[in-house]
């Protein structure tokens, strides 16, 4: 009988190794193809609460961008409004007005409107927040990774004693404090930047901390340590080297906590330290209009209401499935 | 056990020291003190004694001592707004909020652990979908509006319980419950149901996924491969491992409690801390806000330390090795 | 070779994975029988389907995997379509298992002697009291020290090894006819190993209880095992005797797999190695499994998958044999 193996150094020849990915960027086309065909796609499609979740957001989301030009009035707009139209239930019921679509509030601003209006500015609150978060977590968590040492604890110390807390207590308190110090120069406008920077603040902590894990990781691997050895500074080497690492978690993290962010926009202005009545937005309206609830103006309260509610539920629906789609434990 | 009980109180001091320093920057530098206390038409002379009177001239350190002096005293100072010692007003106001977050926290662990567990077991059955829905829901909308939502269709719908208020309230010596007569209950049954709703949606999330993952561990495959019945496993072997890092999570909330018990005492007008906390920033009262802050610290601190030590106890893997598995 | 009926009797068991893309087929048409009291070793490399194999005759697949063909007699009663609480009661009292790693095995929070005692209280019907009593004994019968007062202890207060020996009370502690044992001591120091295979095979032969010993670790096969059962792909290639197997080996694979273990004493030759890598479940060849990798592969390997045919004392699925028995015919 021939020797029907080949003599050749070393053990029985292991099982074919898991499929790896080829690290760094594929080529353009076969990328696109491999997403059509990804898992990820596929528990999208799957789930048809999803689906329904991101169109529902989407809707919303192009609404309150082309506010300006779909709502049938500018609430803004002090002169436009009568006192005479208050009050005025939405256009179905008895006593309405087909102009006032969805009704008016207490000051005569056409209800659709100022929804449109106001889910815009909660929006712009919410993405120039969780920008400012990601800002100010991402920097301070690289640098705090990289560094090391002492800033590494000074700041980890930091970020341990704003977590004690909830981050709509923190909120609160920087928006209070905002609002104390600027008492008498208070513009309607600086409100806007008040809030961003109240809810900014209180998120940035989570950006940091896995950011920083992140670098703390990548800082030992032999390209970082290369790129020191010619003498890249380190500046460049966080933002050029370590970043692209990090955009990932930091995409999922930003997109529930957008959700987030909107709701405390919301809750910061329900409780009367948010967006004024004269700009309102959903928070405030529904707090206005919680005021007329007993005296039979519900649609004061449940228009903004529910577009509220619908946008929190979409977004957070959204946020639940990335988190799971893209948590391997679960596959 | 001892070390770990000492470094924790040492870090917990120095959580407090940093957050009196924010409540004493806030209570000295945002605003005027003297220019809250007095009126329009106080002389400049008078204003300026009143400076020197209030130690306002000091080195910064001594007044910060003081302030730390006067804190551990609970001497907070006075309101602006209300005129009155805050240590009053909060002292008036906690039993209210205590109340009602121990209602929240008894509604989130008394529904959420049995929900978790039911959905942990029968993945897939349609009684857990819609504990899941209900979840989602509870986890999605914002805390306030799940209050006005319930109050439109208890109160004014069905016109069962109040909107607003505590109800009939039992002087107790320094403790005024509402607990005490059903006037009062019955006004707690909303604001707790919205409080504790957030919690018990996190309750029986982290029940379920704990579950989920336990019973996926390699020992419940053995007790299986034993032949052990489900029921032992599910509520034995499986139940136990969830519930330990379940319980420290729960421990957690209760801070959280507190603070989002501003948002439902917002809504249900319930004379509580978070109420007056509300208040006092919509005034600029910032001795209430410093003093909340204070006091919201220390519980959380306290609330933490607590549970660590607990958590320390109950897993055995911890007592022996000084870490986990 | 005994005129008896053997304990456990597989036949043509299969075992599949539905997935998104296709059904995968883990266990393809095996086949084998244990006697009462006899060891089969099932060896081959990671992934050729041994621990499904083995986990589908206790009835522990995890969804969605799931049997697909085939049938398991135990006893001579059919056990692979039980409903699940008759299979629960067969599970520890007639069929025992015991899995890899000691560590994971055992529940952290509950004391050994809980999890014994509640082990033999579901299947005897003994008191608290009578329970304790025999768990001691088991436990001093594995070998630990000072049972009496360990038993209250925790697992993580054991080594590696003492736990193991705690696994093997629990799963033979009601006493069953079968043992499953999937890579016992893959997990262990070497210099353990060796004591808790000894303690496997005593344990077993005083109790009279059969054993399926998987593992990829030829050595412990040869010396524990009566007879052994090679493994690839899914499916048995070679089965016999073990010192038949071992000596004389018909599959191609089998010759690869002797081959690479190292010996001590004798000539100091090379170890050889298979070229290529067993396939993945989503690409099996066709015919044999194996042909890809076989230098003697003909055409009717790679179109026909070869049947079980006995080779020598023993028995092997490939053409060869069919062939070289033929020309002897």
């Amino acid at each position: 009988m021939n020797d029907p193996t080949h003599v050749t150094d070393g053990m029985l020849a292991p099982s074919a190794p898991a499929e790896r990915e080829t690290p760094g960027p594929a080529p353009a086309r076969s990328r696109l193809a491999a997403f059509l065909d990804s898992d990820l796609l596929h528990s999208f499609l799957r789930s048809k609460l999803v689906v329904v979740a991101a169109l529902l957001t989407a809707l919303i989301f192009v609404a309150a961008f082309l506010s300006p030009v779909i709502a049938p009035h500018d609430p803004y707009d002090l002169r436009s409004l009568s006192l005479l139209d208050a009050n005025t239930p939405p256009a179905w019921a008895q006593g309405g007005d087909a102009k006032y679509l969805l009704g008016t509030d207490d000051q005569g601003r056409d209800i659709l409107s100022t929804i449109l209006y106001g889910t815009r500015s909660s929006l712009e609150i919410g993405f120039c927040s969780v920008l400012l978060a990601i800002a100010l977590g991402l920097s301070l968590g690289l640098w705090a990774g990289y560094a090391g040492g002492r800033v590494d604890t000074v700041i980890m110390r930091i970020a341990d004693v704003q977590l004690t807390f909830p981050a709509i207590l923190t909120a609160l308190l920087i928006d209070g404090v905002a609002l104390a110090i600027l008492k008498h120069q208070t513009a309607e406008g600086s409100k806007f930047w008040i809030l961003v920077l109240a809810i900014g603040l209180s998120f940035w902590v989570q950006y940091a901390r896995t950011v920083r894990g992140v670098t703390l990781v990548e800082r030992n691997k032999e390209y970082v340590e290369a790129a020191r050895l010619i003498g890249i500074g380190p500046v460049k080497i966080m933002f050029q080297h370590i970043l692209p690492n990090v955009l990932g978690p930091v995409l999922v993290i930003a997109t529930i906590n957008l959700a987030l962010a909107i709701i405390t926009e919301a809750t910061l202005s329900f409780l009367g330290v948010g967006l004024p009545p004269t700009e309102p937005s959903l928070g405030t309206m529904i707090q206005i209009g919680n005021r007329y609830l007993f005296s039979g103006s519900w649609w004061m309260v449940a228009f903004p209401g529910i577009t509220l509610g619908l946008l929190a539920l979409a977004v957070n629906l959204l946020g639940d499935w990335l988190r799971d789609a893209l948590n391997p434990k679960l596959r | 056990m001892l070390a770990f009980a000492i470094r924790r109180l040492f870090e917990a001091a120095l959580v407090m020291v940093t957050v009196a320093l924010i409540a004493f920057t806030l209570f000295r530098f945002v605003g005027d003190p003297v220019n809250q206390m007095v009126g329009q038409d106080t002389s400049i002379e008078d204003r300026l004694k009143l400076r020197e009177e209030l130690g306002l001239n000091d080195p910064i350190v001594v007044q910060f001592g003081r302030f730390l002096a006067n804190a551990s005293r609970l001497d907070f100072g006075i309101s602006y707004q209300m005129k009155q010692p805050v240590t009053s007003i909060i002292a008036e106001r906690f039993p209210a909020t205590l109340e009602l977050a121990l209602a929240a926290a008894l509604f989130a662990i008394a529904l959420g652990i049995p929900m978790g567990v039911y959905t942990g077991i029968h993945r897939d059955s349609w009684l857990s979908k819609v504990f899941l829905t209900v979840s989602l829901i509870g986890v999605s909308l914002p805390t306030f509006l799940i209050g006005i939502l319930l109050i439109y269709v208890f109160s004014v719908w069905l016109g069962l319980l109040p909107s607003f208020g505590r109800g009939e309230v039992v002087d107790l010596g320094l403790w005024r419950t509402g607990l005490l007569t059903l006037s009062g209950l019955k006004a707690l049954i909303l604001p707790a149901v919205t409080l504790g709703l957030f919690q018990m949606t996190l309750v029986t999330r982290l029940v379920r996924s704990e579950m989920l993952e336990v019973l996926r561990t390699d020992y419940i495959k053995f007790a299986r491969a034993r032949g052990l019945p489900e029921r032992s496993i599910n509520f034995g072997h499986a139940l136990r491992n969830t519930l330990v890092p379940v319980i420290t999570v729960i421990g957690l909330q209760l801070g959280a409690i507190i603070a989002f018990a501003i948002i439902t005492e917002t809504v249900f007008q319930w004379p509580g801390m978070g109420l007056m906390f509300i208040q006092a920033v919509q005034n600029a009262d910032i001795p209430v806000m410093a003093a909340y802050l204070l006091l919201v610290a220390f519980l959380f601190v306290f609330i933490n330390f607590v549970v660590d030590l607990v958590y320390v106890r109950i897993d055995p893997r911890i007592r022996i090795f000084g870490r986990a598995g | 070779m005994a005129a008896t009926e053997p304990l456990l009797s597989v036949r043509n068991l299969k075992v599949v994975f539905p997935t998104r893309r296709a059904t995968l087929t883990a266990v393809d048409g095996v086949s084998f029988d244990i006697a009462a009291g006899e060891v089969l070793g099932v060896v081959g490399e990671s992934g050729a389907g041994k621990s499904l194999t083995g986990a589908a005759i206790i009835g522990l697949l995890e969804p969605p995997g799931r049997i697909a063909g085939g049938e398991v007699h135990l006893g001579g009663r059919r056990i692979d379509n039980l409903p699940p609480e008759e299979m629960r009661k067969m599970r520890g009292k007639r069929i025992g298992m015991v899995f890899q790693d000691p560590l994971t095995s055992l529940n952290p929070l509950y004391r050994i002697g809980e999890q014994i005692i509640e082990t033999i209280r579901t299947h005897l019907r003994v008191s608290e009291a009578e329970a304790r009593e025999r768990a001691v004994a088991l436990l001093q019968e594995v070998g630990i020290q000072g049972a009496r007062a360990r038993i209250d202890s925790y697992p993580h207060a054991f080594s590696g090894g003492m736990r193991q020996r705690v696994v093997l009370a629990l799963a033979l502690c009601a006493e069953p006819d079968l043992l499953i044992a999937d890579e016992p001591t893959t997990a262990l120091d070497v210099s353990i190993q060796a004591q808790i295979i000894a303690l496997l095979k005593r344990l077993c032969r005083e109790r009279g209880t059969a054993v399926m010993l998987i593992t990829h670790d030829m050595g412990v096969i040869a010396e524990t095992a009566d007879r052994v059962a090679v493994m690839y792909a899914g499916r048995i290639v070679e089965i016999g005797p073990v010192r038949d197997v071992i000596k004389h080996p018909h599959h191609p694979y089998t010759r690869g797999l002797m081959g690479a273990i190292p010996t001590t004493g004798g000539q100091a030759s090379r170890l050889v190695q298979i070229p290529g890598a067993m396939p993945r479940l989503g690409s099996i060849p066709s015919g044999c499994a194996f042909h890809p990798r076989c230098s003697h592969a003909f055409d009717r390997c790679r179109t026909e998958r070869p049947e079980i045919m006995p080779a020598g004392d023993s028995k092997a699925a490939c053409w060869l044999v069919g062939q070289n028995a033929e020309a002897v015919a």
